[in-house]
C-alpha cells in the first residue's frame, strides 16, 4: 500500500474518525490569508490556498510555551522549586503542510535535537505529530524551493503526501506513521499512482522559475563574507520588524522569560529575533550586534554561511518565499544568497581582471 | 530524556561580601537533592545559569573547583536584573542551578606545560578555580611552572585575598599581585596588569600557555604584551562572554559566526577567535 486513493466523498467521514484518536491542525482562511488552526471536530481543511501567511512551525515550537511552573508561596513545600510542565504529547496531524514547511521541520530538528542536549517539549511534540503533505500544483512567484534542496512534490519530513485531483485525493504512505494515520481514517483503497505523480511533479516544477545559487557558499571564506561591502546596501532599507524571522519555517531563535501571578510563576520559551537589538544586549551597554547591518547580516551568514558549515546538509532556507512577500522593504534572500554566492574580495576580483 | 531547561534545586549556604565596594559577592549553594552534585561534576573553566524563579537566569563562571566537594560557589556582580536581585537573597533561600555548561580550559592538553594566568578585575573565578585545581595535591604534579598575574584597582577589590596570600607563601606558584595606584600597607606590584605582565611573565614556547580573563580594555593591552613575550595565538586561552539564555547552545543570541559562545565556547584560543566575527 505505497497509494491509495480517498474518495473526496469519503474525505470529511475520515476526518471525523481521525479526530477520535488524533488532534487535527490544517490551513484555515482568516481574512485575505491562510494559516494553520486546530481544526474544531467535524472543521476540513481550507486547501484553497498556495501557502500560508506563517508556517506551521508553531504547533511543534510555539510563540511562547510555558515550560516549566513554580511557586512562590513560602508555605508551601516546594515553594521556589522549579517543575517541568507536562506538555500535552497525544497523537496530533497537521493536514496539507507544504513540502517546504516539512523540510524546514527537518531543519529546525537539527538545532533541537543534538547529541549532547535535546530540548524534550520539542523532541515530545515532533513525535507526537503526523506530517500530512500537500504537494504545490500552483506555487507562487516567491517560491524558489526547487533550488534550495527541497522542491513541490518533496517527501523529506513527511509521512504522508496528499495530491489533490478532481474528485480524490491521491496519497503516497512514506512512513509507518503515514500508514497508521491512513488506516485510523479507513482509508485503504490502494491504487497506483507512481506515474501520475511524476508527469505532474514535472509540470509543478517546471512552474518555479525564481532561483537561488548556493554552490559557492560552502567554498567562500567566512569572514571574508562577514566583512563584505554590500551589507550596509542591503540593509540600507531594513527597519528591523523581525517579520523574516516569525515568519520563517526555519528560523528557530528564541527567549526565555519568567512571569509571575501573585504567587505562582512560570518560565516560558517564547520566540525571539536576531532582527532586536535586545537579543545580543549586554547588561553592561554593550551590544555586539547594535547595528541595524550587524543584525540583518547575522540573519543572512546564519542561514547561508554559519548554518552550512556547521551542518553541511545546504542552506538553512526551504524556498517558502514568505520572507520576500512579507518584507514591508523588499529585502530579497534570493539576491543575498547570490551575492553571497557570488561575491569575490576585491583583491581576488582584480586578480581574475589581470 | 534529561530536561536541560530545568535547574536543580539549591540552597544558599552562605553569602560572603567579596570586594569593598559590595558590589561582588560569593554565594555559595548546596544541593538540596542527594545525587544531584555528582550530575553537576564540572571542570574547572565552564558556568552554570544561576535560576531565580520568578526573576529569571544569569550565566556565571563557576568559582568553586572540582576537587572542593560539598558545595559549589559563585562570585556575582551586581549589574542587572537577576544579579540584583540575587544580591538581595538571603542565607536558606531556595533557588534553582542549571549545569554544568560550556567547555572548560584544555586540561589535557595543558597537561605538563607551564601555564601564565593573567586576570584582571572580577574576572578571576573561573581562574580561582583553576589555580585551586592545579595545586591541588592529586594534580600539581602534573603541571609545570605556575604564573599568576592578577591585578584589581586597590587592593580591597582583589577576589579571594585570603588565598592570594597564602598562594604568595607557597613556593609551587608565582604570585604577581598588582593594584594600579600604591596603597598603605600593599607590599606586591603597583601597575596596570598588561605592564606586570611583561615584566614578571615568563616567555611564551612550545611548553607554556597564558590563560587569559579580564576587562576588555585589560584584554586589549595584554594581547600585544604575550605576542611580545612568545605566546603563539594558539597558545593564547581566552574565555568569552556574550548575553546567553539556554547555555546549550539552542537558543541563539551568542553566535559569534557558526561557534556559539555557550556551547562551543566559553573557551576559545586566540587563533580560534580571530577566525570568528568580533561580536561578543
Amino acid at each position: 500500500m505505497t497509494f491509495v486513493k480517498i474518495d473526496k466523498k469519503q474525505w470529511a467521514q475520515g476526518l471525523a474518525t481521525l479526530q477520535k484518536s488524533y488532534r487535527l491542525f490544517g490551513p484555515s482562511k482568516e481574512k485575505d490569508y491562510y494559516n494553520y488552526k486546530a481544526l474544531d471536530v467535524g472543521e476540513q481543511p481550507d486547501f484553497g490556498f498556495s501557502n500560508t501567511r506563517l508556517s506551521p512551525k508553531a504547533i511543534l515550537f510555539p510563540q511562547s510555551e510555558t515550560i516549566i511552573e513554580f511557586s512562590l508561596d513560602e508555605n508551601a513545600a516546594d515553594h521556589h522549586i522549579m517543575k517541568s510542565i507536562e506538555t500535552d504529547s497525544s497523537p496530533r496531524a497537521i493536514l496539507g503542510i507544504r513540502p517546504c514547511d516539512a523540510k524546514a521541520v527537518r531543519l529546525v530538528n537539527l538545532n533541537f535535537d543534538t547529541p549532547e542536549y535535546q530540548d524534550p517539549y520539542w523532541v515530545k511534540a515532533l513525535d507526537a505529530t503526523t506530517f500530512v503533505g500537500l504537494a504545490c500544483d500552483d506555487p507562487k512567484s516567491t517560491c524558489f524551493c526547487t533550488s534550495t534542496g527541497c522542491g513541490p512534490y518533496n517527501e523529506e519530513g513527511l509521512d504522508l503526501l496528499l495530491i489533490e485531483e478532481d474528485a480524490q485525493y491521491l496519497a503516497k504512505v512514506l512512513t509507518d506513521k503515514g500508514r497508521a494515520f491512513a488506516e485510523a481514517a479507513g482509508w485503504n483503497t490502494a491504487t497506483d499512482g507512481e506515474a501520475d505523480i511524476d508527469a505532474r511533479k514535472a509540470t509543478a516544477e517546471a512552474k518555479i522559475t525564481a532561483s537561488v545559487s548556493m554552490e559557492n557558499l560552502k567554498n567562500q571564506d567566512l569572514m571574508d563574507l562577514h566583512g563584505a561591502s554590500f551589507w550596509e546596501d542591503i540593509a540600507f532599507a531594513c527597519i528591523n520588524c523581525g517579520t523574516c524571522t516569525f515568519t520563517c519555517p526555519t528560523c528557530w531563535c528564541f527567549d526565555l522569560q519568567d512571569e509571575v501571578h501573585g504567587k505562582t510563576g512560570k518560565r516560558m520559551k517564547n520566540w525571539d529575533s536576531c532582527m532586536f537589538p535586545l537579543f545580543t544586549l549586554h547588561t553592561t551597554g554593550h551590544n555586539p550586534r547594535g547595528t541595524k547591518t550587524q543584525r540583518l547580516r547575522q540573519r543572512f551568514m546564519h542561514k547561508l554561511k554559519y548554518f552550512v558549515d556547521k551542518y553541511d546538509t545546504g542552506i538553512m532556507c526551504v524556498g517558502c518565499g514568505r520572507c520576500v512577500s512579507q518584507c514591508p522593504v523588499n529585502i530579497d534572500i534570493r539576491r543575498v544568497c547570490d551575492l553571497m554566492n557570488n561575491y569575490k574580495t576585491d583583491e581576488a576580483a582584480c586578480t581574475v581582471q589581470d | 530524556m534529561l530536561n536541560p531547561y530545568l535547574p536543580y534545586p539549591v540552597r544558599i549556604d552562605d553569602i560572603e561580601i567579596a570586594t569593598e565596594d559590595k558590589s561582588l559577592k560569593t554565594f555559595k549553594f548546596v544541593f538540596l537533592n542527594p545525587g544531584d552534585e555528582e550530575k553537576f561534576a564540572y571542570n574547572a573553566g565552564q558556568f552554570a545559569e544561576l535560576s531565580v524563579p520568578g526573576v529569571g537566569e544569569i550565566p556565571i563562571g563557576i568559582a568553586s573547583s572540582p576537587v572542593e566537594k560539598g558545595f559549589v560557589k559563585f562570585t556575582v556582580f551586581r549589574a542587572g536584573v537577576v544579579t540584583s536581585h540575587l544580591h538581595n537573597m538571603k542565607v536558606g533561600d531556595i533557588m534553582g542551578l542549571r549545569g554544568p555548561l560550556g567547555n572548560w580550559y584544555p586540561w589535557d592538553l595543558l597537561e605538563g606545560k607551564n601555564i601564565l594566568i593573567v586576570g584582571g578585575g572580577f574576572a578571576f573565578t573561573t581562574l580561582r578555580s583553576s589555580i585551586i585545581y592545579m595545586l591541588d595535591p592529586e594534580n600539581r604534579s602534573r603541571f609545570g611552572n605556575i604564573d599568576v598575574v592578577y591585578g584589581a584597582r586597590t587592593p580591597g577589590m582583589l577576589l579571594y585575598k585570603d588565598e592570594l596570600v597564602a598562594w604568595e607563601k607557597r613556593d609551587d606558584i608565582n604570585m604577581h599581585l598588582t593594584i594600579d595606584a600604591p596603597a598603605d600597607g600593599w607590599e606586591y606590584n603597583v601597575g596596570f596588569t598588561p605592564p606586570v605582565t611583561e615584566q614578571k611573565a615568563p616567555q611564551g614556547d612550545d611548553a607554556t600557555y597564558a590563560i587569559v580573563c579580564g576587562p576588555p580594555i585589560m584584554i586589549k593591552f595584554t594581547l600585544p604584551v604575550l605576542e611580545k613575550l612568545g605566546y603563539a595565538h594558539d597558545h593564547i586561552i581566552m574565555s568569552l562572554e556574550n548575553r546567553m539564555k539556554c547555555g546549550f547552545g539552542m537558543c541563539g543570541r551568542c553566535g559569534i559566526g557558526k561557534e556559539l559562545v555557550c556551547k562551543d565556547g566559553p573557551v576559545f584560543t586566540l587563533d580560534q577567535i580571530n577566525k570568528t566575527p568580533k561580536e561578543y
